[in-house]
């Protein structure tokens, strides 16, 4: 392996890194733009035209907040908390395809960060220790609120895994394989895992709203019983690192719900048109960041749009819907390729 | 540079094993028990077993030790709650440990040190050649092993039921 490969990778990790962060930055911002605009109201619109340097003075106002470390809490864990939660968000990043590999005559360059042949079963395990930031945080805070809060993101987000991780066997079943490269490339044009599983990708949608604890499963922070979940004690950038790692969290599962089941960098017809290494990888990257963009719309538009469950329904439809449904899916996409002999 | 990997993760690994052992919260327990479960992770990578690896960290990290959190933190154990044994009770524990121990230490003496395989296949770690293995080779004994989960799973709901009466 050659250096300009490895200086390339780190290259290619700042880039991710520094994309969620500022796809993060600027969700926060169209967040409160899709609110107002679904109230029939402006929205931010006082710094800089159209409000577009909101997220600069909301960044700079949290890090000038005066920073509070509650005398009862558990000063080690009540840091840790929120820097674990802001480390597993940036995590996920790496597994995922942001465009097609650049191959340029013996120039090869994987516009990924690491394909390993488990990505998917990665993706799974940094989610699997996700909660731990809430739950650290949640605990070490020493408010009974907060402990509440981690109890339900903790409870939450193993049921919902468990759907989760059901719906994405199905998937694997039929791409019969677990690298997230190959279930990208595998489909080109029009072939994109969600028409042959359209249920296996709604209960994955479904999981990743619970999993993000975005609305309707926003229980963890339920400000109307919990005060404000497990990140009540918080204030200043502690608390804005919980809140912007939930943004990191949307956009990664943004791209990663794009890239399972919507194709990734894959549209039909387009390679006709490009041809040349560098535009396919620009517009590869172009159509996989616009996909993207679309999910995080849509994380925004349920948000505003549908009123937050009760706990018991959250566990209602996770273990007695999501998971029996995942199950049956399994069984019919078994007997989906027997009968085309597929296997 | 293997070779130092496996020193440093080993030490990892052992290091958060004691501090498991030593740390008086609970709480802080369960974390360094996750350290360590991470560095045999690691350690499973070193071996190229990179399916092992992932389902470690997903079963044991990401499940169980969540629980255990889950648990720790719904009984809120700190030290002033902490139930104080008895001496005699300190006593007998001290004994039975020191005779496992004894045990352990004879049962390793006994052991005969394992020559080096031939012809280990470095690639049988990856899932493609593991899921052969499984399903082609040992398709039986892993069944049951399901069944015996299912069994298990089962078990648990039924004792988890609210008693209607």
């Amino acid at each position: 392996m050659e250096s300009s490969f490895i200086i390339g990778k780190f290259i290619l990790a700042a880039c991710v890194f520094g994309l969620s962060l500022f796809v993060a930055m600027y969700s926060t911002y169209f967040e409160r733009k899709i609110a107002a605009f679904l109230q029939d109201r402006l929205g931010p619109n006082r710094a800089g035209p159209f409000g577009i340097l909101q997220p600069l003075a909301d960044g700079v106002k949290m890090f000038m907040k005066e920073e509070i470390t509650p005398i009862v809490s558990n000063k080690w864990l009540f840091i840790f908390g929120p820097s674990l939660a802001m480390l597993t968000a940036l995590m996920t990043g790496a597994v995922i395809p942001w465009a097609p590999t650049y191959v340029n005559g013996d120039t090869y360059f994987p516009l990924q960060v690491a394909d390993i042949n488990i990505g998917v079963l990665y993706l799974f395990g940094v989610v699997s220790i996700g909660v731990y930031g809430i739950m650290i945080g949640g605990w070490a805070s020493n408010n009974k609120y907060s402990l509440m809060g981690a109890l339900r993101a903790s409870s939450q987000m193993i049921s919902y895994e468990l759907a989760m991780g059901l719906s994405i066997i199905a998937l694997v079943m039929m791409t019969g394989t677990l690298s997230v490269r190959e279930i990208a490339s595998q489909q080109i044009g029009w072939h994109w895992n969600v028409l042959y599983q359209p249920l296996a990708c709604l209960i994955f949608i479904i999981c990743a709203f619970a999993e993000t604890n975005r609305a309707p499963f926003d229980l963890p922070e339920c400000e109307t019983e919990l005060v404000g979940g497990y990140h009540t004690e918080y204030s200043s950038m502690k608390l804005g690192f919980y809140l912007f790692a939930e943004y990191i969290n949307m956009f990664i599962s943004s791209a990663v719900i794009s890239t399972l089941f919507f194709g990734g960098y894959n549209f039909p017809l387009i390679y006709n048109y490009v041809t040349d290494p560098f535009w396919v990888s620009v517009v590869g990257f172009a159509v996989m960041m616009s996909k993207t963009l679309f999910f995080i719309f849509l994380f925004m538009w349920v948000r505003w749009t549908l009123p937050r469950f009760r706990y018991d329904q959250l566990m209602h439809l996770g273990w007695k819907v999501l998971i029996p449904l995942s199950i049956i899916n399994i069984v019919l996409t078994g007997i989906g390729m027997w009968l085309t002999d597929k296997i | 540079m293997t070779l130092y990997l496996f020193y440093i993760l080993s030490f990892v690994a052992i290091l958060s094993g004691l501090m498991v052992v030593f740390s008086k919260s609970p709480v802080y327990s369960v974390l360094y028990l996750i350290v360590t479960f991470f560095a045999i992770a690691a350690h499973y990578v070193l071996l190229n077993a990179q399916f092992l690896a992932a389902v470690h960290i997903i079963v044991y990290a990401g499940a169980i030790m969540v629980l255990f959190l889950y648990v720790i933190m719904m009984l809120n154990l700190n030290k002033e709650v902490e139930p104080h044994k008895p001496i005699a009770v300190k006593f007998a524990a001290v004994i039975a440990g020191g005779i496992l121990l004894i045990t352990l230490v004879g049962a390793m003496r006994s052991t005969q040190s394992l020559s080096k395989a031939e012809n280990v296949n470095s690639q049988i770690g990856l899932i493609e050649n593991l899921g052969t293995v499984l399903f082609r080779d040992f398709l039986l004994p892993f069944e049951i092993s399901s069944v015996l989960f299912l069994a298990a799973m089962v078990g648990a709901v039924m004792i988890a039921k609210k008693d209607k009466n």
